[in-house]
């Protein structure tokens, strides 16, 4: 709670965290606001300019625009959260098992992470998609797979200093198990640096989500992925120039919020408190 | 005024404050004549380096002088602009700050910083001046080190350069801040000879700023105490030692043991409580709360700074009565019954036991490991109910070897058997009985304790795993252990960083004694703890360990507080063990030439003390190759020939239990040294 007033004091953090809110409100309560259903064709309606019936106009199949944007805000965040979520989980157990225990474990499973680390985020997750074939399934083993390592190094690095207070080798001492040792005694140490990438990683996730969304290798048709309805509308540019602004500028305003936030977060953790 | 007795710096009723908030330093006065060396003590927290930095003209943002005036040999220094300050620096007004290291610039050569400070361009004839400095400061090989960077040089050396960089421009003051607080007891004690021959000859003032009282009572003139920013006493050192006038200067005093006293016949009286913070003061006089002898005049009236005959200012109410002697300023001393260790079954007994950690780090290597051996076949045996005192400078060894016997490091080499039984190497194997046997406390208490988990969970913890107790039961106990280290019940629901250093060792100890281990490992628990706290923590150890017999092994670089507390005392050196001694034999001869070296180094609280001047020349060898034959025999003053070179010495015993190691025969020893130092007794 804190941390949160924290966040309030600073204009650019506040204004990243009221953007964050301000989507997740709209993933929670999408479908009461938006106007129209999400595949919901008016053919009669079809590339209509914004107006008091389609805010923000409507596609090439007569679609509204707006409701889509909207519909999809829980489509991203679901995904993207939902990958960060699992590749923190991951990432944290490794990095706090390589950062621990040393030796051949840590040197194995850190070369690996380098070698995955060592090729473009994209082009790993384009390489992964081309061996499982896409959907919603595979998008959340390419975020898994791209940012765990990232996680893990980050956690890990925080867990070497960690690990030589003296508070550590007391539990050992005292005959504490290894996960008690991991996750009571080193983990809160980590959180601090955890918050901040996880809030990160998030913000590059949805940025990923959107882009194999966008190259058709992600989710597919007809899901409201704003990638994807930006790969649609590319199409019809010249007609309906509006398909396309208002998903990429919904991705827009949400990286850079939640970077704003992450941002913010740092500042505020770092702070004295 | 003439100018001879003009003072070189005058401080006169100096207040300095930090924001708007309160003054670190209040109304304080001092002057340093010509040639005069002046200590300044306190423990952390009492305005000490606030008042070095006023007097520099280089108080840290936020910090400023509210009131009162410096001069420097009668010119005011107080509203000079800061480029009329940059034109003393260094001419007249120089400091050497508490850390050398940081003080360089690590990416320039020593030898073009000094000739910067020494301010002058780089040229030929600035090289030789800058050498001859270095050369001046004791450094033999100047041009090497000339062109060296500061990591590669020791903290010794780099203390040297940073000396004679402040001293370059032959300023008339200088300020020196813990300038030795780093260092060896035999590094230190060889800076500090620098320091005095380098005052005496260019009659440079000096300002001395130290937590300890045993450093000024060797070399400074006159020792002034501070305490919460205000200036309690002044006076010649002579005076001031041998009867202080504040009861807090007498406290500074009592609270650490003097070299050669023991447990059994002296308890150490503690200053109760702890140094108010600044934005809390007492209103009246801010010692008063930790007073022994306060009385209510002493909570309602400021005492004013009264000068007393032979040139003494002292600020209380009762000086008077307590230099009369009808009044006794001594805190209360806790009663701690006697000890009787018993040697006859040991407890613990190591043997070879030797450590190497590779060089480098990385797990996986091609080809043969680099190795340093941090410990090199050391054996003792520590009785039960015994304290076995481990003495020796940063590098000997002497963590590696609490660190391979409680199994937080796998030794090479060697047994370690608990009480007969041989323990296992690796942690991991050890059972959770013996773990409850063995239990440590570490240097840096804040680390020691989770910043995460309760006073009161760090407490159970022991309690569950190792003895046993359920979680209501280890609860209560919690409670209780935290009475029995004089802490109260409520602090269980404290997180460590609401705790003062002294309060989070007392939980640390706590914790350690919590599963009734048999012997304690206590690796140096009071060095990182202001003198006032360290008497409370050895006198708990001690009553700790009487009240459980437990064994204790307990490391220190710190002579007169092992002494102090152990029976049996084993000195390192270059990870091996140089003498073993009884503690009342280790500070009469025969000595090992390094234990001389060592009791020759250490401050004593007695400025009228005799000690023996035994230096240690050169550079501690690195551990990567250690000299052959006997170890000490690159610095030993009492080198006897190849002989030292090529063959390791035997062990010597005497009747008196005395273990040495060395080529010289103990009789031989014996006579030609003398007690290397002398002081009187302390008053009962």
């Amino acid at each position: 709670m804190a941390i949160l007033s924290r966040l309030y004091q600073r204009p650019a953090s506040a204004l990243g965290t009221s953007l964050v809110a301000l989507f997740l409100l709209l993933a929670l309560l999408g479908p009461w606001i938006a106007p129209y259903q999400l595949n919901q064709q008016i053919a009669l309606d079809a590339r209509q300019p914004p107006s008091a019936a389609h805010w923000l106009g409507s596609d090439h199949l007569g679609r509204d625009v707006f409701s889509r944007v909207v519909l999809g805000a829980r489509e991203i965040l679901l995904l993207a959260g939902l990958g960060t979520g699992l590749s923190v989980a991951v990432g944290t157990s490794l990095g706090l098992l390589s950062g621990y225990l040393g030796g051949l474990i840590d040197e194995g499973l850190m070369r690996l992470f380098d070698s995955l680390l060592a090729i473009p985020a994209l082009l790993l997750a384009l390489l992964l998609l081309g061996s499982v074939g896409p959907s919603d399934y595979s998008v959340l083993l390419v975020l898994l797979v791209v940012y765990t390592p990232i996680v893990a190094r980050v956690v890990r690095s925080v867990v070497l200093s960690t690990k030589a207070k003296s508070f550590v080798s007391v539990a050992r001492l005292q005959g504490e198990s290894l996960p008690r040792i991991l996750y009571r005694e080193i983990l809160p140490s980590v959180l601090p640096a955890l918050t901040v990438e996880t809030a990160l990683r998030f913000s590059y996730a949805i940025f990923l989500v959107a882009s194999l969304g966008f190259l058709g290798v992600g989710v597919q048709p007809p899901n409201p992925n704003w990638g994807l309805m930006v790969s649609e509308g590319r199409q019809f540019a010249v007609q309906t120039p509006w398909a396309i602004y208002a998903p990429a500028a919904a991705i827009s305003a949400l990286v850079i919020g939640v970077n704003l936030m992450a941002d913010g977060l740092r500042r505020a953790i770092q702070a004295p408190a | 005024m003439n100018a001879s007795t003009q003072p070189t710096l005058e401080i006169s009723e100096l207040t300095v404050g930090y924001g708007g908030h309160f003054d670190a330093v209040r109304q304080v006065s001092l002057s340093v004549q010509p040639g005069e060396l002046c200590g300044l003590v306190g423990e952390s927290g009492s305005g000490k380096t606030t008042l070095a930095l006023a007097v520099m003209g280089y108080l840290p943002k936020g910090g400023q002088v509210r009131a009162g005036q410096i001069r420097l040999s009668g010119r005011p220094l107080i509203g000079l602009g800061s480029g009329e300050l940059r034109q003393l620096w260094g001419r007249e007004l120089s400091m050497v700050p508490q850390d050398a290291l940081g003080a360089l610039n690590p990416t320039m050569r020593v030898g073009r910083q000094l000739i910067e400070a020494h301010g002058s361009r780089p040229s030929a004839q600035a090289q030789r001046d800058g050498v001859r400095l270095v050369q001046a400061v004791g450094i033999a090989d100047a041009e090497r080190v000339f062109q060296q960077y500061p990591h590669q040089l020791s903290g010794g050396m780099l203390e040297r350069i940073v000396i004679a960089m402040a001293l370059s421009q032959e300023p008339s003051l200088l300020i020196l801040d813990e300038p030795t607080s780093g260092l060896d007891s035999t590094t230190e004690v060889v800076i500090q000879d620098l320091i005095q021959e380098m005052m005496h000859t260019r009659r440079t003032a000096a300002l001395y700023i130290s937590h300890s009282m045993g450093a000024l009572a060797k070399f400074a003139d006159r020792v002034a105490v501070l305490y919460a920013g205000e200036l309690v006493e002044q006076g010649p050192k002579f005076e001031l030692f041998e009867r202080p006038l504040h009861p807090y200067t007498q406290g500074l005093l009592d609270s650490v043991p003097r070299l050669g006293e023991s447990k059994r016949n002296i308890t150490l009286r503690a200053i109760q409580g702890r140094i108010p913070a600044p934005e809390r003061l007492p209103p009246a006089c801010v010692f008063e709360p930790r007073c022994p002898i306060a009385q209510e005049i002493c909570r309602q009236q400021r005492p004013p700074l009264e000068q007393v005959q032979g040139g003494r200012q002292v600020r209380c109410h009762r000086w008077a009565e307590i230099q009369a002697g009808t009044v006794d300023p001594r805190q209360e001393a806790p009663v701690v019954p006697a000890v009787h260790p018993d040697s006859s079954a040991p407890a613990l007994q190591v043997e070879q036991l030797s450590v190497r950690y590779p060089v480098g780090g990385r797990s996986v290597r091609l080809g043969r490991r680099l190795e340093l051996p941090a410990l090199d076949t050391v054996s003792l045996a520590i009785g039960r109910g015994e304290t076995y005192g481990l003495v020796g400078e940063s590098g000997s060894g002497k963590t590696s070897l609490a660190r391979a016997v409680i199994g937080l490091v796998e030794p090479r080499d060697g047994t370690i058997r608990l009480h007969g039984a041989e323990l296992a190497r690796r942690l991991t194997r050890r059972s959770r009985s013996t773990l409850r046997q063995l239990q440590m406390v570490f240097q840096h208490p804040e680390q020691a304790l989770n910043p995460y988990l309760t006073i009161a969970e760090s407490l159970a913890r022991p309690l569950i795993r190792l003895a046993g107790r359920s979680r209501p039961d280890a609860d209560q106990e919690a409670a209780r252990l935290l009475v029995a280290v004089g802490l109260p019940p409520e602090y269980g629901r404290r997180y460590p960083e609401q705790l003062s250093g002294g309060e989070q060792q007392r939980v640390a100890i706590a914790r350690a004694f919590a599963a009734l281990p048999e012997l304690v490992l206590c690796d140096e628990p009071v060095s990182s703890l202001d003198v006032s706290v360290q008497a409370t923590i050895l006198n708990l150890l001690t009553q700790l360990q009487i009240e459980h017999r437990t064994s204790m092994l307990f490391i220190s670089h710190d002579l007169a507080v092992v002494g102090y507390l152990a029976d049996e005392i084993g000195v390192l050196y270059l990870g091996r063990l140089m003498q073993s001694s009884p503690a009342s034999q280790l500070f009469e001869p025969p000595y090992h030439p390094y234990t001389e070296a060592l009791l020759s180094a250490i401050p004593l609280l007695d400025p009228r003390a005799s000690q023996e001047q035994v230096r240690l020349e050169g550079e501690l060898p690195s551990l990567a190759a250690p000299p052959s034959g006997c170890p000490f025999h690159t610095r030993c003053p009492r080198y006897l020939g190849q002989i030292c070179v090529e063959q390791e010495p035997p062990w010597q015993e005497d009747q008196h239990g005395n273990r040495i190691f060395c080529h010289i025969p103990l009789a031989e020893l014996r006579q030609s040294q003398a007690r290397v130092f002398r002081m009187r007794d302390r008053e009962p």
